[in-house]
């Protein structure tokens, strides 16, 4: 008898695509995975269609509106493991630059009838509604993580995603510091590890996709960056970006209006 | 006394395209009575949130528009900033800001060709399928893809939100013997997009025409890629600067996206099918003959064959890229260097979608004042609207579902990115 293949689906709240993409982006792994698992429900892929419930589903994007709201308890109900993937998923993402503002101000300033549109006064992360199995971090995910945790959920083992921070990454591989050598500001001692050292080996500061580790020390870091030269508004900028509401990033943020 | 007939066709959640859409149409009498596309991506106010920020930010804020083309918001941004600071990005710079530019029409047009609109033509729900009876080719198709995500990474450190791109150029140059690794692939990725041009020129295509306003960039050069003037068909012909004095946005109720249109009220197209259209002859020897030899001529109105033109650019872009790896030796300096002061700048690039304009306006310490972007899809959406409607008329007799799916590939056409245009699909057909 031939085994069945779990279902997997991907669903879509507020998001640019990205993390999703990254899906279709495993072109040398994609026929396989599709040998491993069915593609339930991806609409940005298949317009197939088969019903749940579903053994993993992997959710993209914030939530900003009250159909997304209702949407997400649906989806927690049809999925056996609920995974978020990006920065939208596990934090609000960019669109939650708009937590720290006047929403209303924000309609009329981009559409000419606010009338028309309907949103949520904040962007939220999908842990802030349902029950969430596992995080994957940034913006984009990394698709070499999007793997290892669909590989390890298949087969019913911890997945391999570190926790540790990004500026350990760096020492790890042998990258030279930015900030020591540059005074570049970075980011790197409060980000979560992940992306693969990107951004330092392009001379450039980590600037936090993966949002924050656990247990960062954002006011030290804010300190440090003070003495590089970066005034208030310039580090709770660097704060605030794609993991703005994360709460150790938003907070620190906030001591820096 | 007659009796009368209605139908409701309804696609709730479009497929295949990068974002949330739907259409209603509804039909009474054999006549449309009412078609909407209706673009529900719930909107994420980015004109809104740049304001106060950093001029240097607005690159890497702005490509979180869309994962799909993210290069289009990267350098429509920059190019934007530095035309309001007053510098330009010359040389060896400007080659590679086109190298990684052609990573990205790579990406998004082999994903759209070969993953998401081939599909319609063999009436199969997805790649995965096609992949079941002609393995070769979606093989071939992965390759490819993966080819220009190389590009994307090796010039801009990954293919997602690129890092390395800022206003004025790049964090760090890659070095020669990175961007020399490109160059075999290169070769071998010409031939094979070749073979899939052919391959899709092949299909039967729906029979329908259009007689479509083309807006494009146009560079004196070089076939427009990043940066030139905005010129169309009908003889339309000005720069950057002058986008917002020919175009305008309209709010209508039923969608999320802003449409675009002239400002005399008409439809316009933007995309491959309008470059191809307004810039045939700037093309490559063998991108025209692979466009004659997969049935095009010189002109392409019939929006399916899209799928051909994709292809065509493909290709086109793959001799790009080859010929600047070819020629590149790495810059002294990896950007120019900027100095913020109030202005106001715009920038316009042919994302894989079509023209994609920005305008910000900036106060003396650089933050933004005032952020204004026109991404592809919102100005192809009355034009969407159009096309259905002819389709619907043209294809009246078919079947509910048979129709259903033939308007969804009529949206494919477009390769809508609804990310994008929300500043957009369901289709909902009612048939009375």
């Amino acid at each position: 008898m031939a085994h069945k293949k779990p279902k997997l689906a991907v669903w879509k709240f507020s998001s640019c695509d990205g993390c999703q993409l990254s899906l279709l982006g495993c072109e040398d792994e994609l026929l396989d995975v599709a040998e491993q698992v069915e593609f339930a429900y991806f609409l940005e892929a298949t317009r197939a269609k088969v019903s749940g419930p579903y053994d993993i589903s992997l959710v993209e994007g914030s939530i900003t509106t009250a159909e997304e709201e209702e949407r997400i308890h649906q989806v927690r109900k049809q999925s056996k493991v609920l995974i978020t993937i990006g920065a939208c998923a596990t934090a609000g993402g960019i669109q939650a630059l708009k937590n720290f503002a006047d929403v209303d101000e924000f309609i009329s300033a981009v559409y000419a009838h606010p009338e028309y549109i309907k949103t949520l006064s904040k962007s939220t992360a999908i842990a802030d509604h349902v029950p969430v199995d596992l995080e994957l971090r940034g913006c984009p995910i990394n698709k070499v993580q999007l793997l290892e945790v669909l590989g390890a959920t298949l087969v019913g083992r911890k997945p391999n995603v570190p926790n540790h921070s990004q500026c350990m990454e760096c020492k790890m591989s042998g990258q030279v510091c930015v900030m020591v050598a540059k005074g570049q500001a970075c980011l790197g001692p409060v980000t979560q590890a992940g992306c693969g050292t990107i951004c330092p080996t392009f001379d450039r500061g980590c600037y936090g996709c993966f949002g924050p580790k656990e247990l960062s020390n954002t006011s030290a870091l804010a300190a440090r960056l003070g003495e590089l030269g970066l005034d208030s508004k310039q580090r709770s900028d660097l704060f605030r970006t794609f993991n703005a509401a994360a709460e150790p990033f938003a907070k620190e943020s906030v001591k820096h209006d | 006394m007659t009796k009368t007939t209605s139908r409701i066709i309804k696609v709730d959640a479009l497929s295949r395209v990068e974002g949330e859409g739907a259409l209603d149409l509804h039909i009474r009498d054999g006549k449309i009575k009412d078609l909407k596309f209706r673009i529900f991506e719930p909107p994420r106010f980015f004109e809104a949130l740049l304001r106060g920020r950093d001029f240097s930010e607005a690159p890497d804020i702005t490509s979180r528009i869309c994962g799909i083309c993210p290069i289009a918001y990267l350098l429509g941004s920059s190019q934007a900033m530095e035309d309001a600071l007053g510098v330009s990005v010359t040389g060896p710079l400007r080659d590679l800001r086109r190298l990684i530019y052609c990573g990205e029409w790579v990406e998004s047009h082999v994903l759209h060709a070969a993953m998401l609109h081939a599909p319609d033509f063999l009436e199969l729900d997805d790649a995965l399928q096609i992949a079941k009876a002609n393995p070769e080719l979606v093989k071939k198709a992965l390759k490819l893809k993966k080819l220009g995500n190389e590009i994307l990474e090796v010039v801009g450190g990954r293919a997602v939100h690129p890092v390395n791109l800022k206003v004025g150029g790049f964090y760090k140059v890659p070095t020669k013997a990175r961007v020399r690794s490109l160059i075999e692939p290169l070769k071998w990725a010409i031939d094979a997009s070749r073979d899939l041009a052919l391959a899709f020129g092949g299909f039967e295509f729906p029979d329908y025409e259009y007689d479509y306003t083309c807006v494009s960039m146009r560079h004196p050069d070089e076939y427009a890629i990043q940066d030139g003037r905005i010129i169309s068909n009908r003889g339309l012909d000005i720069g950057v600067s002058e986008f917002p004095d020919h175009f305008v946005e309209e709010h209508v109720a039923h969608s999320n996206a802003l449409h675009g249109k002239t400002k005399t009220g008409e439809a316009y197209l933007v995309g491959p099918l309008a470059r191809y259209n307004n810039n045939f002859d700037q093309l490559s020897k063998l991108a025209k003959a692979t466009a004659k030899d997969a049935g095009l001529g010189k002109i392409c109105i019939n929006p399916f064959q899209s799928i051909i033109v994709r292809m065509v650019e493909t290709l086109y872009a793959f001799e790009e890229s080859l010929r600047i790896a070819l020629a590149y030796e790495e810059p002294d300096a990896s950007c120019v260097q900027v100095t913020p002061r109030a202005g106001t700048g715009h920038g316009c690039t042919e994302a894989p979608r079509g023209i994609c304009y920005h305008r910000y306006s900036l106060d003396k310490n650089g933050l933004i004042t005032k952020a204004t972007i026109m991404p592809p899809t919102a100005q192809n959406q009355k034009q969407i609207e159009i096309d259905l409607h002819g389709v619907v008329e043209r294809y009246m007799d078919l079947a509910d579902e048979k129709l259903k799916w033939r308007c969804e590939q009529t949206i494919r056409n477009y390769d809508p990115c609804i990310s994008c245009a929300t500043h957009f699909l369901k289709l909902n057909v009612t048939r009375d």
